[in-house]
This record gives structure tokens, C-alpha cells and sequence, in this order.
């Protein structure tokens, strides 16, 4: 499990607007790599290129390679549903499905994939993801109550466990944290730095202070100006990018003097 | 590379075949559509002439070929008009109380309930109700202005709805800055809010009498019939463009069903021309709604 | 469909005007709350007049009005409303079954799978059904839809006529309770379509992209985060149908045979129901005759009623999940 993605020259189009211009980059497995960047730069656009939920939206489009362990995802022969089955994505606003209970919202990717599974194999495989997504011992006892009941920060470890339960080997997060408390935003934070052992770990965040906390490796994206397309300015280990960038606008960006 | 799987033959098969029932359904649904309009445009076409457009039924015999349907389409018209004179007033206002001056309270919950259920009352029961009110209780005659009644209870519940739809559409800013003006409530609804939601409102006035124009039942007890042209539509029975397509479908000769495709397809140019008015009156404005 | 805004709060603007004494706003509001009212009294009068107009012709009768089959008021003054309601409802719940599965599709095809496009406009084509007047699509039904039937009715008469509605003997085919039931299907499947569309339309599309997301097909993606949501407003779609079907009238007046009896073999040309009675009887009733007509009308506004009272408290509850779940 866990593998490189690597991107060359990537645009993405909504429309006639071109979002992203020429993104090539390595993401290496088994790390956390973070995109930080104003609003509107691109970030999350490109982050949904990488398993083809960008094309969900009307219009859009892709042009460039996106190579998953040398695979390319936009071949003609590679279907979006067996991208997005293999990397896994969390979303802005915890998405729980409001009809299904906890377990079933657990459940719900591995009835999809796997056909006919027995009870207590899947049994199994949904008390490891909670656990896995570090829930377990909060809802083991209301499992068959809907997944809508729980605060916003279980919300979204339910999510991180449905993302998981499917075992896939990258795993996308769009701004995980931005509609939580600072209390579960810890909570995910923690548990970010324990699934990297195992995922492919990307994120999308507005915090400057979470991507220096959480990441191995930060992009920063920006762009020229309102209505240009996003590029990605500078790449590289977070821990140089925060003390000593190579370009002005990321120095500017991240002392906080724009965006 | 094999990194990445394909999905399993049986999900993408039953992904397709509901992707194939679905058009099929909508496929389904037109066929009726294109059949109906079909049949009575190149059955009715062979009658659609001045005679039919000029002439009534008076002393045509059930075997003639000739006659037409000039009583039936004035009465229609006179018909349309005044129950559009009576339930537009009622419906507005009701909307304008539902919006502005209802406030949740117990009476505009009951009111909005109650227009919806009023959406569902049976066309006939519109029908007997004026019949048992106006004709048996009250001792009137079988008139136009009857079966304006009836198709007015049809038109109001829709003509509220529409109006109430619009009127919320319209922004609060604007009730607020005249507000601010210090205009009073009331002079801001009539003078800022109704012509702001003004092209909304005509248009669901217009869908809902090309609703009841095509109504034949509620004709039936309240107008009655007639053959000959009466155009004092408070005075004695008159006749509808549905009810004449009804009497003529129901009788066994060609010449008479012959009359009924053109007057079904009269009837249909009446309805979708006043459809078709109202989308473009929509159309045209939605543009500067969507700013 | 209305929006559900809350009334915005006149308070200020009420007190302000109130104090620059206007003279023209009590008539108004009092004027616009009588039309809300005057509302209200018309849906209480259509109970009241009903009734009242049903009486004399019920105190009439020799029969018992529930549970006697024939309509013979004018006569014998023998009338009840047992076969009538019968075909009411039968023919309402076939058009129902036709057409609820054929208006999901069409509900889906707009919300889910044409073109963005090419959306609208096709859902106004689905609109124009409902625009075509019920006697055409009676004057359709004689003229096209019953003899296109004859042929598969008598198959299926032959073939499965051990399914009781396909049974029956002598003649098959022709006025039928089926050729009215599909009219009515038609007729109906515009309103339940128009609903469905709407609340697939709402369906969340954060929950349609966690299932994109999690590697569903098309078709799963609507299993999962549409179909569960849009159920309710489904449900009381079909049941606004329901009502509509039940009091559609001229289409099957001019299809049903007017026969009086009870039967499920809906292949057989004995058909009618409460409405098309009315339309077909009225011109020839006597005073008994349309008293008798009016209490079956009473019959039918109160069952359509209920039917559509249920229909939107099922609505009203599902804003209320809606609601919740934002």
C-alpha cells in the first residue's frame, strides 16, 4: 500500500477558465505533503485532479499526466470510479450520508467494491477503520444510530474511516479541519501523523500553523492575479519552506503579508 | 501495471442498464406527447377552416358536415376572463398577506395549508359546489359567469402560489430602503414590491388560465350546453372550446368527431400559445433575476 | 415550488408608518387578510353547499348508498356509490403503479443524467403533458390508445390470464379499465415527475461527492446519497398523483363504459368511476338525479382530501428533515 503520485504539466479547466496552469510535482508515499496557498489559487481544484473528482463538475477538464506509481490516471483504458476507488477523499464539510447509521456509513465503500462479504469479516473491517480513524471507543456502542448525530469532529474521523475502510493507497484532504473546533482539529491532526505510516497522506489547508505542524512537505500555490490561472510557486520539505523559502511571494504569504 | 482494477463487470453492467431505463423512461414519456399533439394536429387540421372559426352549431343536423365552434371559443374566452377578474385580486392579495403581513402566525399557516389542498380539489367538485351554491341555493341560471365561478376556485390556488413564490423573491433590501424612505408598508408593497415581482406574477397568472381554459368538467354542471352564439356570458347557458370537443367526441358520427379534432386542436393553440407567452415572459426576465 | 423563506419581521417599518399615520394601511391589510380568508370560507363553503344539496336526494333513496352497485336515480331512485368508488380507486392505483416508475426515470434522466444543457428545456417538454387538456387526451384515448391495446390485451389474456386482472371472457380489449388507467397515467406522471425532479435536484451534493468519492458508479451514487433523501418527497409526489388521478374527469368519462359493477379484470370493458359518472350523467339527471351526483361528488372531494392532506403532511415533515439536516 501507499504509493508516488507524480504530476507533469497539468492544467485544469472549468469551462473555458483555465483554474490551474502547468503543475508538475512528486508526492512521495508513506509522508504528508500540504498545498497551502490564498483563496482561489487552485489548491483544491488540483487536489481534486488527483483521483478525477475534478471532471464531477460540468464542464471541467483535465490536460497533463497524473502517474500513480508510474500508472497513468488519465489513460483512456483507466475509469474515474477505479481512481476514486483506490484514493480516497475527505471533504471540507463533514459528509456523513444522513440516512445510513454510523456502521453503515462505515460500510458503504466495501458493499460497493466487494460485492458479497461475509457479517463478521465486515464486522471487522469497520472496527478497524474506527479504530484506525480513532473513533472506536466513542461510538462502539451506538454503531446502528446515524452518523448525523455525532459532533462535528466525530463527523468527520466517521469520514476519515469510511475513506479508509476501502483501504486505499493515497488519501486526499480538502481543508479537514476548517469547519472544526480547535479541539477536534487536534484530534484529526493526531491522527493524520499516525495513518501516514500507511496512506499517502495530501492536504488542502488554509492554516499555515497545521500545514508547518502536519506536513512532511508543503506546495505553496498562487496566482498572478484574479482570474489567472493557479500555479504552484514553490515545492519543497516544510520545514525549509517555513524558515527559508527561495521565493518572495511564499516569504510574503506565509509572514502573513498577503492573502 | 496492474496496479489499478478495473470495476467489476456486473457493477458496470447494472450501471449501464439504469442509465438505459432511465432514457427509456423519458423516451416514454414523450411518445405520448409527440402521439397526442400528431393526431390532432392531422385530424384536426382537415376542419381548422373560416367556417369552423366563424360559425356556431345552430341548426346544423347531427349528420352535417358543417357548423363550427365560434360560440364555444367566445364563450371560452369570456369564460377565462372573468374567472381571471375574479381569482386574481383574491389570489394576490391572499399572497401579499401570506408574505407581508402573515408572519407564521396561526391564520397564514392554516391559509397556506389550505391552498394547497385547494391545489387538489377535483375540477368537478369545483363544478357541483357551484352548482349546488349558485344554481340550486341560490335559484340562478346556467350561465358563463358560473362557469366562471368554478374555474376561478381552480385558478386561485395556483395564481397564490405563483404570486407568493415571486414576492419572496423579491429582496428585503429593497422593502428596506423604501422603509428607510420612510414610505409606509403598505404604499412600499404596491408601489416597490408587485412591480418588481411584476413579470413573475403575470406569468403563473397566465399558466394557470391556460390550466383551467382547457377545464371542461367544471363546464358542464354551470354552463351547461348550447349550440347557438350567446355572448352574455351572465344570461342563459353558453358553451365552452373543451365542453364543445367533449359533446361533439361524444357523438357517433364522423362528421362530429371531425369537429372534435378541430376543436381539440383550437383548444390546444389557445393553451400552448398562452404557455408558451408566459416561459417567454419568464425567460426574458430570468436573466436580470440571475444577477 | 414555494420557497420557505420566513416571513421577513415588518416591525420597525410597521411602527414607523403607523406613526406617520398613513391612511391606507389598515384597508390594505385588512383587505389582504379577508382575501386569505375569503380563501379559507370557499374550501368550508364546497363541504357546506355539497352536503347540504346531497341531502334531500339521500333521504330519496331506496338503496343503501355505501354498499348498492347501481346508479338508477332518476328511475327507481336506486343509487350507491360502491361500484363508482371501486373503479375510482382501482383505476387511480393502476395509473399510479404505470406512472411512478416512469416519473423517477424521467425525474432522474433531468436531474442526474442529460446533458446540463439540454436539462431544462427537456423538462419543459415533460411540462407540456400536463398542458394538454384533459378531453384531448380522451378524444386520444378513443381514437388511438384503445385500439393499440386490443391486441396486447387479448395476449395477455390469453397467456397470463390466470393473473386475476388479466382474466376475464367474451369480449377483451376496447373501453377499458386499463385504456383509462394509462390515460390517467399520463396525465398524472407530469406532476409526479415535476416533484421528484425537484428533491433529486436538492439532494446534497456533498453526499453525492463523499459517494463519487468513494469509488461509486453513477447508478450507486444515486442509490446512496439521492434516492434515500428524495424518498419522502417521492412518496408524496405519487400521492399528489394519486389525487389527481382520482378526480380527473372528462378523459374517462369519454374511455370508462359506464358500467356498475365490481371487478378486477381490468382487460374487460367494465370500467368507471366516480367522476366520469358525474360528466356522463349530469346532462340527464333529474332533480334526484343530480342531488345523487352531488353526494357522490361530496364522496369523492373527501377522499381526495384526505388524500392530499396526507400527501402534504409527508411534504411538510420532509422540509423539516431537510431542514434539520442543513
Amino acid at each position: 500500500m501507499s504509493k508516488q503520485i507524480q504530476v507533469s504539466g497539468l492544467d485544469a479547466y472549468y469551462g473555458s477558465h483555465k483554474a490551474i496552469e502547468d503543475v508538475s510535482m512528486t508526492i512521495e508515499p508513506r509522508s504528508i505533503t500540504a498545498f497551502i496557498g490564498p483563496s482561489g489559487c487552485g489548491k483544491s481544484t488540483f487536489l481534486r485532479t488527483l483521483n478525477r473528482m475534478h471532471e464531477v463538475i460540468p464542464g471541467a477538464r483535465v490536460e497533463g499526466k497524473v502517474l500513480l506509481d508510474g500508472e497513468d490516471l488519465y489513460a483512456p483504458t483507466i475509469e474515474p470510479v477505479s481512481v476514486r476507488r483506490m484514493i480516497g477523499m475527505v471533504f471540507q464539510r463533514p459528509n456523513p450520508f444522513p440516512t445510513m447509521s454510523i456502521y453503515e456509513n462505515v460500510a458503504a465503500g466495501l458493499r460497493l467494491n466487494r460485492g458479497r462479504i461475509s457479517r463478521s469479516e465486515l464486522d471487522g473491517i469497520v472496527e478497524e477503520s474506527l479504530k484506525g480513524a480513532n473513533l472506536w471507543n466513542e461510538v462502539k456502542d451506538r454503531l446502528n444510530k446515524p452518523g448525523a448525530g455525532l459532533s462535528g469532529g466525530q463527523q468527520q474521523r466517521l469520514c476519515i474511516a469510511r475513506a479508509i475502510a476501502v483501504q486505499p493507497e493515497v488519501l486526499l484532504m480538502d481543508e479537514p479541519c476548517s469547519a472544526l473546533d480547535p479541539i477536534s482539529t487536534l484530534a484529526i491532526e493526531d491522527l493524520m501523523a499516525k495513518l501516514k505510516d500507511k496512506y499517502t497522506i495530501v492536504i488542502v489547508t488554509h492554516n499555515m500553523q497545521q500545514a508547518a505542524r502536519v506536513s512532511d512537505r508543503t506546495a505553496f500555490f498562487n496566482l498572478a492575479a484574479q482570474g489567472q490561472p493557479g500555479k504552484v510557486i514553490e515545492m519543497d520539505e516544510t520545514s525549509r519552506m517555513f524558515t527559508n523559502p527561495t521565493q518572495k511571494a511564499t516569504e510574503d504569504y506565509i509572514t502573513g503579508r498577503f492573502g | 501495471m496492474t496496479t489499478i482494477q478495473h470495476i467489476s463487470t456486473g457493477r458496470r453492467i447494472k450501471d449501464r442498464v439504469v442509465q438505459g431505463l432511465v432514457y427509456l423512461a423519458f423516451a416514454l414519456a414523450v411518445v405520448p406527447l409527440i402521439s397526442v399533439l400528431w393526431l390532432v394536429i392531422s385530424n384536426g387540421l382537415e376542419r381548422f377552416d373560416l367556417e369552423f372559426l366563424t360559425h356556431s352549431m345552430n341548426g346544423i343536423g347531427a349528420r352535417d358536415a358543417h357548423g363550427g365552434a365560434y360560440h364555444a371559443i367566445i364563450g371560452t374566452l369570456e369564460q377565462v376572463l372573468l374567472a381571471s377578474l375574479i381569482s386574481v385580486p383574491i389570489g394576490l392579495l391572499t399572497a401579499i398577506y401570506l408574505v407581508e403581513y402573515g408572519n407564521g402566525g396561526r391564520l397564514s399557516r392554516s391559509i397556506s395549508f389550505f391552498v394547497d389542498v385547494m391545489t387538489g380539489v377535483p375540477s368537478v367538485v369545483a363544478g357541483l359546489f357551484v352548482f349546488a351554491f349558485w344554481i340550486l341555493f341560490l335559484g340562478f341560471q346556467f350561465s358563463g359567469w358560473a362557469g366562471a365561478l368554478a374555474l376561478s376556485i381552480l385558478m386561485m390556488p395556483t395564481v397564490v402560489r405563483s404570486a407568493e413564490e415571486m414576492l419572496r423573491l423579491v429582496p428585503g433590501d429593497l422593502r428596506e430602503a423604501s422603509y428607510a424612505l420612510g414610505v409606509p408598508k403598505w404604499r412600499t408593497i404596491v408601489k416597490v414590491v408587485l412591480p418588481t415581482a411584476f413579470t413573475g406574477i403575470v406569468t403563473g397568472v397566465m399558466l394557470a388560465v391556460a390550466r383551467v381554459a382547457g377545464e371542461t368538467a367544471p363546464l358542464l354542471m354551470t354552463v351547461f350546453f348550447t349550440n347557438s352564439i350567446n355572448n352574455d356570458p351572465f344570461n342563459g347557458p353558453q358553451m365552452g372550446l373543451p365542453l364543445f370537443v367533449f359533446d361533439q367526441a361524444a357523438r357517433p358520427n364522423d362528421t362530429a368527431i371531425d369537429r372534435a379534432w378541430t376543436g381539440a386542436l383550437t383548444l390546444i393553440l389557445i393553451v400552448m400559445l398562452l404557455n408558451l407567452v408566459a416561459r417567454l415572459i419568464a425567460w426574458w426576465r430570468s436573466p436580470a433575476r440571475g444577477r | 415550488m414555494a420557497t420557505n423563506v420566513r416571513t421577513r419581521d415588518g416591525g420597525p417599518a410597521t411602527s414607523r408608518s403607523a406613526s406617520r399615520r398613513s391612511r391606507g394601511e389598515a384597508p390594505f391589510r385588512y383587505l389582504s387578510t379577508a382575501a386569505g380568508v375569503a380563501l379559507l370560507a370557499i374550501m368550508a363553503a364546497i363541504a357546506v353547499f355539497l352536503i347540504s344539496e346531497a341531502i334531500p336526494a339521500l333521504q330519496a333513496n331506496k338503496a343503501n348508498f355505501f354498499t348498492e352497485l347501481t346508479w338508477e336515480p332518476n328511475s327507481s331512485r336506486e343509487f350507491g356509490i360502491a361500484a363508482l368508488a371501486f373503479g375510482t380507486v382501482l383505476s387511480s392505483l393502476l395509473a399510479l403503479v404505470i406512472a411512478t416508475p416512469v416519473a423517477v426515470g424521467v425525474a432522474l434522466f433531468i436531474s442526474h443524467y442529460a446533458p446540463r444543457r439540454l436539462a431544462a428545456p427537456l423538462g419543459y417538454l415533460i411540462d407540456l403533458l400536463a398542458a394538454v387538456p384533459s378531453v384531448v387526451y380522451g378524444l386520444w384515448g378513443v381514437a388511438f390508445l384503445v385500439p393499440l391495446l386490443r391486441t396486447p390485451s387479448q395476449w395477455l389474456n390469453e397467456n397470463l390470464g390466470w393473473f386475476p386482472l388479466f382474466a376475464g371472457e367474451g369480449i377483451i380489449g376496447g373501453k377499458t379499465m386499463i385504456a383509462g388507467a394509462v390515460v390517467l397515467a399520463i396525465m398524472i406522471l407530469p406532476i409526479i415527475a415535476a416533484i421528484s425532479r425537484e428533491v433529486f435536484l436538492q439532494a446534497p451534493k456533498m453526499n453525492e461527492e463523499a459517494a463519487l468519492a468513494l469509488g461509486a458508479t453513477r447508478w450507486e451514487m444515486i442509490r446512496m446519497a439521492v434516492l434515500p433523501f428524495g424518498r419522502p418527497g417521492v412518496i408524496s409526489a405519487a400521492m399528489l398523483g394519486l389525487g389527481r388521478a382520482m378526480g380527473e374527469t372528462i378523459a374517462v368519462a369519454l374511455i370508462f363504459p359506464a358500467t356498475f359493477d365490481i371487478t378486477f379484470q381490468i382487460l374487460t370493458p367494465h370500467a368507471n368511476s366516480i367522476a366520469a359518472n358525474i360528466a356522463n350523467g349530469f346532462g340527464e339527471a333529474n332533480d334526484i338525479g343530480r342531488g345523487a351526483l352531488i353526494a357522490s361528488g361530496l364522496v369523492l372531494f373527501i377522499i381526495t382530501l384526505l388524500v392530499n392532506m396526507a400527501a402534504r403532511f409527508v411534504i411538510n415533515r420532509r422540509k423539516e428533515y431537510a431542514r434539520a439536516g442543513a
